[in-house]
């Protein structure tokens, strides 16, 4: 009888207990936003949390696909002019109305801000902005921009009449960080935690929780005995080697997504002799990678299923081209190379390399979910190959230094690297143009073409996909460009990563491809 | 004693400056933080404003001369990661790294005097072997693991206390600290204690050693002969005695706590200044590095400094002036 009493009395504690939690949000973060001005830093953090404060013209759901968000609709209204229809009924946090004006400020403001590491130029020059009426706006790049509702989709919206003279520091003091978005700024404490209130008055659904509080815990082990032990509800960036032990707990909630960032490798195309193969004895070879075959001989040499079910202890998915299934512009008649070890012997004896040559692969450590472990296994692939790889890590702020600028005249200086892309367009021209298309700085293209690949029939593709609106046609022009490259093995592509996001049980994580942790995306299931 | 300051404060000058050559430049040769600070999806163009703007496309030595001119009016730079002046930035985090180091200062005197002078006392007793065998642990154990075990045991297999971060904080005495609340308290009781179990160590074999020896002097078997009480002979003749190496050491250990508590801050999600400069390093965020090193530098110098006049007023026989420092 008494028995029976306290277990109510603990049920109903318990019942109290959850009800009373369940009003905030807390999640761990692995890495950590440098600012709160949504124009400071166009880096992923940054543009994740501040999500919850501001919003954009056009959202993107968590396949990057737009979505209607301040602008209830947009359309060309000629071949160059988009028209963009405003929400009506917005209010700013502080009850003044969302208007054109804020618009037109927002694209003034984002390629200005004072002491920017990496700022929205980008996304906003060459382009105009005209106030049509106080709900409607014109922004044209002056010629054909069929990526322009897509440069639109990574802009934050600011209010003007907070958002004026304030600098960088008015956004973290939380003075000017007013937005329309479904959460309020409450307190940003650098290195220790960002607090959010719920927004009573936003114009959409009424979002769940009262109060959100994200914590950078950036050691992976950390965040993971964080969750475990209920000081916070989400997580991000779950290691891969906690995965399955987490699989196991029933206090526990994975959620997991693929992601738009594809793992693969880029060999030297361009250099006549290249500094990292040599040949067997050490001699000076000419550039083996200049011969397609031997290409062709690397891709089939690499087992990618073992590295998807080994290395990433089956969290990833093997990869044909730069984006997975669904995205805009992939091509559907590309399928992952399949493993050959003996046809790679073949076409290697072919380009004239029957022992083989040396070569060393380049990673960075620490950029990518098992980057090292990734690299050593295909280095070991290559070498059962007869290309005999050996491996060198470097942290990511060295690589990437030397993979971009580190040869002579600022030239890439690897011969053989691994690295990742996830395209912030969310679409296919977004990967082919700054990683095959020719190095061009004028043009801007082949920004992050780390292996100097070139080919005019690729480029042609891509510049003319950029000069169509037809969305039908621009994605075939994509997908031929794509199978060409792919084809001429531009780059070897390894896997998709699938990001894993862990919840205290009840919670569900819409996992997101750009990798975004959103509280919006926290769902309750029971 | 004038000449001796001015002597200090010349070297002092000379330590910062060529500290700083030797972590500018080091920094530059690493590489570049451009890479890691700007969207992968920027051009080339955007890329090249991007290293204009944070000056980095000038020569180092000219990089160098703008900071020399800077430093001089006590400007160390902008963080290139938060835009914000680099000392701000670090002056922000040292309130968290003090506490801690404060709090794991205190857990060390507070729990290694008596363990070590037991062991001093006794030191054939199972309990004194226990203690020894313990501190050799506390030395030998890696940080980052005894970290995680502290949180898997308290945090996630028991639940009593929390996991990572810093607690809520209150103001007393014009101080904001976590250490004047509950929830404040037992944030810090982990991360302080992974902390202090080095210290510890030391303190523990320090007063032990220090006891054991001074039980064999004269003026302590006197003690004993007069008659006195057992704990006046430990508390006031012996413990005053061995309390002099041990003041020095902790005191010196203190600025050792403040300057590299990056393992403890890193595993625990502490927001100090630990924490900071590794990010900082990784980053290779310049401004913040070389800042957070002329801070520490100086914190050492100072402490120093404390510690030599401290020397002169407890023992009148160490006179500073004399001393080739």
């Amino acid at each position: 009888m008494v028995l029976a009493r306290i277990a109510t009395l603990a049920l109903g504690l318990a019942l109290f207990g959850t009800a009373g939690e369940a009003q905030e949000l807390r999640i761990g973060l692995s890495a950590e936003p440098s600012a709160m001005d949504p124009h400071y830093h166009n880096l992923a953090p940054n543009n994740s949390i501040l999500s919850h404060v501001f919003e954009r013209l056009i959202e993107q759901d968590e396949k990057q696909r737009h979505l209607p968000g301040l602008a209830e609709s947009w359309r060309l209204v000629d071949d160059v002019v988009w028209e963009f229809k405003l929400r009506k009924g917005v209010k700013w946090h502080d009850g003044s109305p969302f208007t054109a004006d804020d618009v037109v400020f927002t694209f003034e403001r984002a390629p200005n801000v004072p002491n920017s590491p990496s700022s929205f130029a980008a996304a906003v020059k060459g382009k105009t902005v005209k106030k049509i009426d106080d709900h409607t706006v014109h922004i044209s790049a002056g010629s054909i921009a069929p990526l322009l509702p897509n440069d639109v989709a990574s802009l934050l919206i600011v209010s003007k009449k907070h958002g004026e003279g304030a600098r960088t520091e008015d956004y973290n003091s939380g003075k000017a960080a007013i937005g329309t978005g479904p959460y309020r700024l409450v307190r940003f404490t650098p290195g220790d935690r960002i607090e959010f209130a719920r927004n009573d008055a936003y114009w959409g659904e009424k979002p769940r929780w009262e109060k959100l509080t994200f914590r950078p815990i950036k050691a992976g082990p950390a965040r993971v005995a964080a969750l475990l032990a209920g000081d916070v509800d989400l997580i991000e960036d779950t290691p891969t080697a906690d995965i399955e032990r987490l699989k196991k707990d029933p206090k526990i909630a994975l959620s997991q997504g693929v992601s738009n960032r594809v793992i693969y490798f880029f060999v030297d195309h361009a250099r006549e002799v290249t500094p990292f193969a040599r040949g067997r004895d050490g001699s000076e070879i000419k550039n083996p990678f200049r011969d397609k075959r031997v290409r062709q001989a690397m891709t089939k040499a690499i087992n990618r299923d073992a590295i998807v079910s080994r290395v990433m202890e089956g969290v990833a998915i093997a990869a044909s081209q730069f984006l997975p299934d669904g995205y805009f512009g992939i091509s559907d008649k590309l399928k992952p190379v399949a493993y050959d070890p003996e046809g790679a012997k073949k076409l290697l004896a072919e380009a004239g390399f029957p022992n083989g040559f040396k070569l060393t692969l380049h990673t960075p450590n620490g950029r990518y979910i098992n980057d090292v472990k990734v690299a050593e296994a295909v280095a070991q692939m290559l070498t059962r190959a007869g290309i005999e790889t050996s491996l060198e890590a470097l942290p990511p702020a060295v690589f990437f230094t030397r993979a971009s600028q580190g040869g002579p005249n600022g030239s890439p200086e690897f011969s053989f690297i691994l690295v990742g892309w996830g395209p912030a367009t969310g679409e296919n021209s977004g990967a082919l143009i700054p990683l095959v298309n020719t190095f061009d700085r004028a043009k801007g293209a082949g920004t992050s073409n780390r292996g100097r690949y070139s080919n005019p029939e690729v480029d042609r593709l891509c510049q003319e996909a950029l000069r169509t609106n037809d969305d039908a046609k621009r994605a075939a022009l994509l997908a031929r460009a794509t199978e060409i490259a792919i084809e001429d093995v531009a780059i070897i592509p390894s896997h998709y990563q699938v990001n894993t996001w862990a919840a205290r049980k009840g919670l569900k994580y819409k996992a997101r491809s750009d990798e975004y942790t959103l509280a919006t995306h926290v769902l309750e299931q029971n | 004693m004038a000449a001796y300051i001015l002597r200090r404060l010349v070297q002092t000058a000379v330590l910062v400056a060529v500290m700083s050559v030797i972590v500018f430049f080091g920094i530059h040769v690493v590489g570049d933080p451009v890479w890691l600070l700007v969207n992968p999806q920027m051009d080339q163009r955007d890329i090249e404003a991007a290293i204009r703007a944070l000056g980095l496309d000038r020569p180092i030595w000219e990089q160098y001369l703008y900071f020399i001119a800077g430093a001089l009016e006590g400007d160390l730079g902008r963080s290139f990661i938060f835009g914000e002046p680099a000392l701000r930035v670090i002056l922000e985090r040292m309130p968290a790294t003090l506490e801690l180091a404060f709090a794991a200062l205190a857990m060390a005197i507070v729990l290694g005097l008596p363990l070590g002078l037991y062991a001093g006392l006794r030191p054939d007793s199972w309990a004194s072997r226990t203690i020894m065998a313990g501190s050799i642990l506390g030395f030998s154990l890696p940080t980052f693991w005894v970290g995680l075990m502290l949180i898997m045991v308290f945090a996630v297999m028991l639940g009593w206390l929390p996991s990572t971060g810093r607690g809520a904080t209150a103001t007393w005495l014009g101080i904001t600290s976590s250490l004047f609340t509950l929830d404040g308290l037992r944030h810090v009781l982990l991360p302080a204690f992974n902390l202090a179990l080095l210290k510890m160590s030391l303190v523990i074999r320090l007063t032990r050693a220090g006891a054991r020896e001074a039980l064999q002097q004269d003026y302590i078997k006197f003690a004993r002969a007069k008659g006195l009480a057992e704990r006046r002979v430990v508390g006031v003749h012996l413990l005053k005695n061995i309390l002099i190496p041990v003041v020095t050491v902790v005191g010196l250990e203190f600025g050792n706590l403040v300057a590299f508590s990056v393992v403890t801050e890193t595993i625990f999600a502490w927001p100090g200044m630990g924490k900071l400069l590794i990010d900082a390093i990784q980053s290779l965020d310049r401004p913040v590095i070389v800042a957070h090193l002329i801070v520490i530098v100086m914190m050492f110098v100072l402490i120093n400094f404390v510690v030599d006049v401290v020397y002169t007023v407890l023992d009148p026989r160490v006179r500073i002036g004399a001393r080739a420092a």
